[in-house]
Protein backbone atom coordinates (compact mmCIF):
# COMPACT_ATOMS: atom_id res chain seq x y z
CA UNK A 1 0.00 0.00 0.00
CA UNK A 2 1.45 3.34 -1.02
CA UNK A 3 1.80 6.22 1.34
CA UNK A 4 0.43 8.63 -1.24
CA UNK A 5 -3.21 9.61 -0.75
CA UNK A 6 -5.52 7.54 -2.85
CA UNK A 7 -5.81 9.23 -6.21
CA UNK A 8 -8.06 6.57 -7.64
CA UNK A 9 -7.98 5.43 -11.22
CA UNK A 10 -10.11 5.86 -14.31
CA UNK A 11 -12.60 3.19 -13.30
CA UNK A 12 -12.86 4.29 -9.68
CA UNK A 13 -12.19 7.98 -9.44
CA UNK A 14 -11.42 9.19 -5.96
CA UNK A 15 -14.60 10.32 -4.27
CA UNK A 16 -14.44 14.02 -3.55
CA UNK A 17 -14.92 14.43 0.15
CA UNK A 18 -18.43 15.70 0.72
CA UNK A 19 -20.33 16.16 3.93
CA UNK A 20 -22.84 13.39 4.40
CA UNK A 21 -26.31 14.68 5.11
CA UNK A 22 -29.03 12.72 6.83
CA UNK A 23 -32.77 13.16 7.09
CA UNK A 24 -32.45 13.19 10.87
CA UNK A 25 -30.07 16.19 10.77
CA UNK A 26 -32.35 18.20 8.49
CA UNK A 27 -35.47 17.47 10.54
CA UNK A 28 -33.81 18.33 13.87
CA UNK A 29 -32.39 21.52 12.34
CA UNK A 30 -35.74 22.48 10.88
CA UNK A 31 -37.66 21.85 14.12
CA UNK A 32 -35.15 23.85 16.16
CA UNK A 33 -35.19 26.68 13.60
CA UNK A 34 -38.98 26.90 13.64
CA UNK A 35 -38.91 27.09 17.44
CA UNK A 36 -36.07 29.61 17.51
CA UNK A 37 -37.87 31.80 14.93
CA UNK A 38 -41.41 31.55 16.28
CA UNK A 39 -40.54 32.48 19.88
CA UNK A 40 -38.78 35.79 19.03
CA UNK A 41 -41.63 36.82 16.67
CA UNK A 42 -44.19 35.95 19.32
CA UNK A 43 -42.22 37.87 21.99
CA UNK A 44 -42.07 41.02 19.84
CA UNK A 45 -45.65 40.80 18.57
CA UNK A 46 -47.30 40.31 21.96
CA UNK A 47 -44.65 41.98 24.19
CA UNK A 48 -45.14 39.98 27.40
CA UNK A 49 -41.72 41.19 28.66
CA UNK A 50 -39.95 44.52 28.91
CA UNK A 51 -38.25 45.77 25.71
CA UNK A 52 -34.77 45.32 27.21
CA UNK A 53 -35.34 41.69 28.19
CA UNK A 54 -37.03 40.95 24.86
CA UNK A 55 -34.07 42.42 22.96
CA UNK A 56 -31.59 40.29 24.92
CA UNK A 57 -33.65 37.13 24.38
CA UNK A 58 -34.15 37.61 20.62
CA UNK A 59 -30.45 38.34 20.10
CA UNK A 60 -29.54 35.19 22.05
CA UNK A 61 -32.05 33.15 20.01
CA UNK A 62 -30.57 34.50 16.75
CA UNK A 63 -27.07 33.41 17.79
CA UNK A 64 -28.33 29.94 18.78
CA UNK A 65 -30.24 29.61 15.50
CA UNK A 66 -27.15 30.55 13.48
CA UNK A 67 -25.23 27.80 15.28
CA UNK A 68 -28.09 25.35 14.61
CA UNK A 69 -27.99 26.19 10.88
CA UNK A 70 -24.21 25.80 10.82
CA UNK A 71 -24.35 22.33 12.37
CA UNK A 72 -27.50 20.81 10.87
CA UNK A 73 -27.79 22.53 7.46
CA UNK A 74 -24.20 23.50 6.58
CA UNK A 75 -22.80 20.31 8.17
CA UNK A 76 -19.98 22.17 9.89
CA UNK A 77 -17.71 19.98 11.96
CA UNK A 78 -14.30 20.87 13.39
CA UNK A 79 -12.82 18.22 11.07
CA UNK A 80 -14.46 19.39 7.81
CA UNK A 81 -11.80 20.07 5.14
CA UNK A 82 -9.06 19.21 7.61
CA UNK A 83 -10.13 22.01 9.94
CA UNK A 84 -9.77 24.79 7.36
CA UNK A 85 -13.50 25.47 7.19
CA UNK A 86 -13.62 26.10 10.91
CA UNK A 87 -10.40 28.15 10.83
CA UNK A 88 -11.76 30.46 8.13
CA UNK A 89 -15.07 30.70 10.00
CA UNK A 90 -13.35 31.71 13.23
CA UNK A 91 -11.28 34.28 11.33
CA UNK A 92 -14.44 35.69 9.74
CA UNK A 93 -16.22 35.88 13.09
CA UNK A 94 -13.27 37.77 14.59
CA UNK A 95 -13.23 40.31 11.71
CA UNK A 96 -17.02 40.55 11.90
CA UNK A 97 -16.88 41.22 15.63
CA UNK A 98 -14.21 43.89 15.24
CA UNK A 99 -16.08 45.60 12.38
CA UNK A 100 -19.43 45.60 14.20
CA UNK A 101 -18.28 46.42 17.71
CA UNK A 102 -15.71 48.93 16.46
CA UNK A 103 -18.17 50.80 14.25
CA UNK A 104 -20.78 50.99 16.98
CA UNK A 105 -18.26 52.03 19.61
CA UNK A 106 -16.62 54.75 17.52
CA UNK A 107 -19.86 56.17 16.17
CA UNK A 108 -21.50 56.16 19.59
CA UNK A 109 -18.64 58.24 20.99
CA UNK A 110 -18.70 60.49 17.96
CA UNK A 111 -22.39 61.14 18.46
CA UNK A 112 -22.17 61.76 22.20
CA UNK A 113 -19.16 64.07 21.82
CA UNK A 114 -20.71 66.15 19.07
CA UNK A 115 -21.48 69.72 20.01
CA UNK A 116 -25.20 70.41 19.93
CA UNK A 117 -25.97 71.88 16.55
CA UNK A 118 -28.99 73.51 15.02
CA UNK A 119 -30.62 71.47 12.29
CA UNK A 120 -30.10 74.28 9.80
CA UNK A 121 -26.38 74.87 9.36
CA UNK A 122 -27.03 78.37 7.98
CA UNK A 123 -28.06 79.48 11.44
CA UNK A 124 -24.50 79.01 12.72
CA UNK A 125 -22.81 82.31 13.45
CA UNK B 1 35.22 16.04 5.51
CA UNK B 2 33.36 19.17 6.29
CA UNK B 3 32.85 19.91 2.62
CA UNK B 4 31.46 16.43 2.15
CA UNK B 5 28.96 16.96 4.93
CA UNK B 6 27.94 20.27 3.46
CA UNK B 7 27.49 18.74 0.06
CA UNK B 8 25.41 15.95 1.52
CA UNK B 9 23.39 18.39 3.57
CA UNK B 10 22.89 20.50 0.49
CA UNK B 11 21.15 17.62 -1.16
CA UNK B 12 19.13 16.68 1.89
CA UNK B 13 17.74 20.06 2.84
CA UNK B 14 14.54 20.95 1.04
CA UNK B 15 12.69 23.73 2.69
CA UNK B 16 9.80 23.72 0.29
CA UNK B 17 8.14 21.20 -1.93
CA UNK B 18 9.30 21.50 -5.50
CA UNK B 19 7.25 18.68 -6.93
CA UNK B 20 3.69 19.42 -7.92
CA UNK B 21 1.07 17.43 -6.04
CA UNK B 22 -1.68 15.66 -7.82
CA UNK B 23 -4.82 17.78 -7.87
CA UNK B 24 -7.84 15.61 -8.51
CA UNK B 25 -10.54 17.63 -10.22
CA UNK B 26 -12.66 19.56 -7.75
CA UNK B 27 -10.76 18.41 -4.69
CA UNK B 28 -10.65 21.92 -3.23
CA UNK B 29 -13.88 23.35 -4.66
CA UNK B 30 -15.86 22.93 -1.46
CA UNK B 31 -13.27 24.69 0.69
CA UNK B 32 -12.82 27.42 -1.94
CA UNK B 33 -16.54 28.00 -2.07
CA UNK B 34 -16.69 28.12 1.72
CA UNK B 35 -14.00 30.82 1.70
CA UNK B 36 -16.03 32.75 -0.89
CA UNK B 37 -19.01 32.52 1.47
CA UNK B 38 -16.86 33.84 4.31
CA UNK B 39 -15.88 36.85 2.17
CA UNK B 40 -19.57 37.35 1.37
CA UNK B 41 -20.15 37.23 5.10
CA UNK B 42 -17.78 40.19 5.46
CA UNK B 43 -19.85 42.19 2.93
CA UNK B 44 -22.90 41.57 5.06
CA UNK B 45 -20.93 42.38 8.23
CA UNK B 46 -20.17 45.82 6.81
CA UNK B 47 -23.77 46.39 5.74
CA UNK B 48 -24.96 45.32 9.20
CA UNK B 49 -22.44 47.71 10.78
CA UNK B 50 -23.77 50.52 8.55
CA UNK B 51 -27.32 49.69 9.56
CA UNK B 52 -26.40 49.50 13.24
CA UNK B 53 -24.74 52.93 13.07
CA UNK B 54 -27.30 54.70 10.83
CA UNK B 55 -30.42 52.77 11.81
CA UNK B 56 -31.51 55.45 14.29
CA UNK B 57 -31.12 58.44 11.95
CA UNK B 58 -34.67 58.97 10.74
CA UNK B 59 -34.20 62.60 9.58
CA UNK B 60 -37.68 63.32 10.97
CA UNK B 61 -38.96 60.60 8.64
CA UNK B 62 -40.66 57.29 9.36
CA UNK B 63 -39.20 54.91 11.97
CA UNK B 64 -39.25 51.08 11.78
CA UNK B 65 -42.45 51.00 13.84
CA UNK B 66 -44.26 53.08 11.22
CA UNK B 67 -43.09 50.93 8.32
CA UNK B 68 -42.67 47.26 9.14
CA UNK B 69 -45.43 44.69 9.02
CA UNK B 70 -44.28 41.85 11.29
CA UNK B 71 -46.80 39.19 10.14
CA UNK B 72 -45.56 39.72 6.57
CA UNK B 73 -41.94 39.38 7.71
CA UNK B 74 -42.89 36.20 9.60
CA UNK B 75 -44.39 34.72 6.42
CA UNK B 76 -41.26 35.75 4.53
CA UNK B 77 -39.03 34.09 7.13
CA UNK B 78 -41.13 30.93 6.91
CA UNK B 79 -40.70 30.86 3.10
CA UNK B 80 -36.93 30.98 3.42
CA UNK B 81 -36.90 28.35 6.18
CA UNK B 82 -39.10 26.02 4.09
CA UNK B 83 -36.78 26.52 1.14
CA UNK B 84 -33.86 25.49 3.37
CA UNK B 85 -35.45 22.19 4.36
CA UNK B 86 -36.60 21.43 0.79
CA UNK B 87 -33.03 22.00 -0.40
CA UNK B 88 -32.00 19.51 2.26
CA UNK B 89 -34.42 16.99 0.74
CA UNK B 90 -32.85 17.63 -2.68
CA UNK B 91 -29.41 16.80 -1.24
CA UNK B 92 -30.79 13.61 0.35
CA UNK B 93 -32.31 12.51 -2.97
CA UNK B 94 -29.02 13.26 -4.68
CA UNK B 95 -27.18 11.04 -2.19
CA UNK B 96 -29.51 8.22 -3.18
CA UNK B 97 -28.72 8.85 -6.82
CA UNK B 98 -32.21 9.93 -7.86
CA UNK B 99 -31.95 12.63 -10.54
CA UNK B 100 -35.64 13.26 -11.09
CA UNK B 101 -36.45 13.65 -7.37
CA UNK B 102 -33.45 15.92 -6.88
CA UNK B 103 -34.71 18.16 -9.68
CA UNK B 104 -38.21 18.24 -8.21
CA UNK B 105 -36.98 19.28 -4.76
CA UNK B 106 -34.73 21.91 -6.35
CA UNK B 107 -37.80 23.24 -8.17
CA UNK B 108 -39.76 23.36 -4.91
CA UNK B 109 -36.84 25.25 -3.33
CA UNK B 110 -36.84 27.73 -6.22
CA UNK B 111 -40.59 28.26 -5.78
CA UNK B 112 -40.17 29.05 -2.06
CA UNK B 113 -37.29 31.35 -2.95
CA UNK B 114 -39.45 33.09 -5.54
CA UNK B 115 -42.24 33.47 -2.97
CA UNK B 116 -39.74 35.08 -0.59
CA UNK B 117 -38.63 37.50 -3.30
CA UNK B 118 -42.19 38.32 -4.29
CA UNK B 119 -43.12 39.19 -0.70
CA UNK B 120 -39.97 41.28 -0.33
CA UNK B 121 -40.64 43.15 -3.58
CA UNK B 122 -44.23 43.75 -2.47
CA UNK B 123 -42.90 45.20 0.79
CA UNK B 124 -40.40 47.43 -1.05
CA UNK B 125 -43.08 48.58 -3.48
CA UNK B 126 -45.34 49.45 -0.54
CA UNK B 127 -42.54 51.41 1.14
CA UNK B 128 -41.80 53.34 -2.07
CA UNK B 129 -45.50 54.01 -2.50
CA UNK B 130 -45.78 55.69 0.91
CA UNK B 131 -42.63 57.74 0.26
CA UNK B 132 -40.19 55.68 2.36
CA UNK B 133 -37.54 55.60 -0.36
CA UNK B 134 -33.78 55.11 0.20
CA UNK B 135 -33.34 58.88 -0.26
CA UNK B 136 -35.67 59.67 2.64
CA UNK B 137 -33.25 59.08 5.56
CA UNK B 138 -29.99 57.40 6.50
CA UNK B 139 -32.02 54.67 8.22
CA UNK B 140 -33.86 53.88 4.98
CA UNK B 141 -30.67 54.00 2.87
CA UNK B 142 -29.03 51.47 5.19
CA UNK B 143 -32.21 49.38 5.31
CA UNK B 144 -32.61 49.12 1.53
CA UNK B 145 -28.89 48.44 1.01
CA UNK B 146 -28.80 45.61 3.56
CA UNK B 147 -32.12 43.94 2.75
CA UNK B 148 -31.71 44.61 -0.99
CA UNK B 149 -28.27 42.98 -1.07
CA UNK B 150 -29.73 39.90 0.59
CA UNK B 151 -32.58 39.91 -1.91
CA UNK B 152 -30.10 40.12 -4.79
CA UNK B 153 -28.28 37.10 -3.38
CA UNK B 154 -31.55 35.18 -3.29
CA UNK B 155 -32.25 36.24 -6.90
CA UNK B 156 -28.91 34.87 -8.06
CA UNK B 157 -29.47 31.76 -5.94
CA UNK B 158 -32.71 31.12 -7.84
CA UNK B 159 -30.96 31.65 -11.20
CA UNK B 160 -28.34 29.15 -10.06
CA UNK B 161 -31.06 26.69 -8.99
CA UNK B 162 -32.65 26.85 -12.45
CA UNK B 163 -29.25 26.44 -14.15
CA UNK B 164 -28.49 23.44 -11.96
CA UNK B 165 -31.80 21.80 -12.79
CA UNK B 166 -30.96 22.09 -16.49
CA UNK B 167 -27.44 20.73 -15.91
CA UNK B 168 -28.84 17.79 -13.93
CA UNK B 169 -31.28 17.07 -16.74
CA UNK B 170 -28.52 17.12 -19.34
CA UNK B 171 -25.72 15.25 -17.57
CA UNK B 172 -27.35 13.53 -14.60
CA UNK B 173 -25.60 13.06 -11.25
CA UNK B 174 -22.01 13.21 -12.47
CA UNK B 175 -19.30 14.20 -9.98
CA UNK B 176 -19.26 17.81 -11.21
CA UNK B 177 -23.02 18.17 -10.77
CA UNK B 178 -22.93 16.59 -7.30
CA UNK B 179 -20.28 19.13 -6.37
CA UNK B 180 -22.43 21.95 -7.74
CA UNK B 181 -25.44 20.77 -5.76
CA UNK B 182 -23.33 20.80 -2.57
CA UNK B 183 -21.93 24.29 -3.31
CA UNK B 184 -25.37 25.73 -3.95
CA UNK B 185 -26.51 23.97 -0.78
CA UNK B 186 -23.93 25.95 1.17
CA UNK B 187 -24.90 29.18 -0.62
CA UNK B 188 -28.60 28.68 -0.02
CA UNK B 189 -28.27 27.78 3.68
CA UNK B 190 -25.83 30.67 4.09
CA UNK B 191 -28.52 33.06 2.79
CA UNK B 192 -30.89 31.72 5.43
CA UNK B 193 -28.22 32.35 8.08
CA UNK B 194 -27.88 35.97 6.91
CA UNK B 195 -31.66 36.33 6.98
CA UNK B 196 -31.66 35.30 10.68
CA UNK B 197 -29.49 38.38 11.29
CA UNK B 198 -31.75 40.55 9.11
CA UNK B 199 -35.06 39.65 10.70
CA UNK B 200 -33.62 39.84 14.21
CA UNK B 201 -31.65 43.07 13.94
CA UNK B 202 -33.65 45.00 11.35
CA UNK B 203 -37.24 43.92 11.88
CA UNK B 204 -37.59 42.60 15.44
CA UNK B 205 -35.12 45.02 17.08
CA UNK B 206 -36.63 47.83 14.96
CA UNK B 207 -40.07 47.19 16.37
CA UNK B 208 -38.66 47.34 19.92
CA UNK B 209 -37.25 50.86 19.57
Amino acid sequence: MSLEPNQGDAAHPREIEMPHASMRDYLIGFALSVLLTAIPFWLVMTMPLSPGTTAAIIMAFAVVQIVVHMIFFLHMTPKAEGGWSLTSLVFTIIVLGIALAGSLWVMHHLNTNMMPMPHDMNQLP
Amino acid sequence: MSTKTLAAAHEELRFYDIGEHAHPEGHSTMLGFWIYLMSDCLIFAILFACYAVLGGNYAAGPAPKDLFDLPLVAVNTAMLLFSSITYGFAVLQMQQGKVRETQIWLAVTALFGAAFLAIELYEFQHLFHIGATPQRSAFLSAFFTLVGTHGLHVTFGILWLLTLMVQLGKHGLIAANRRRVMCLSMFWHFLDVVWIGVFTIVYLMGMLQ
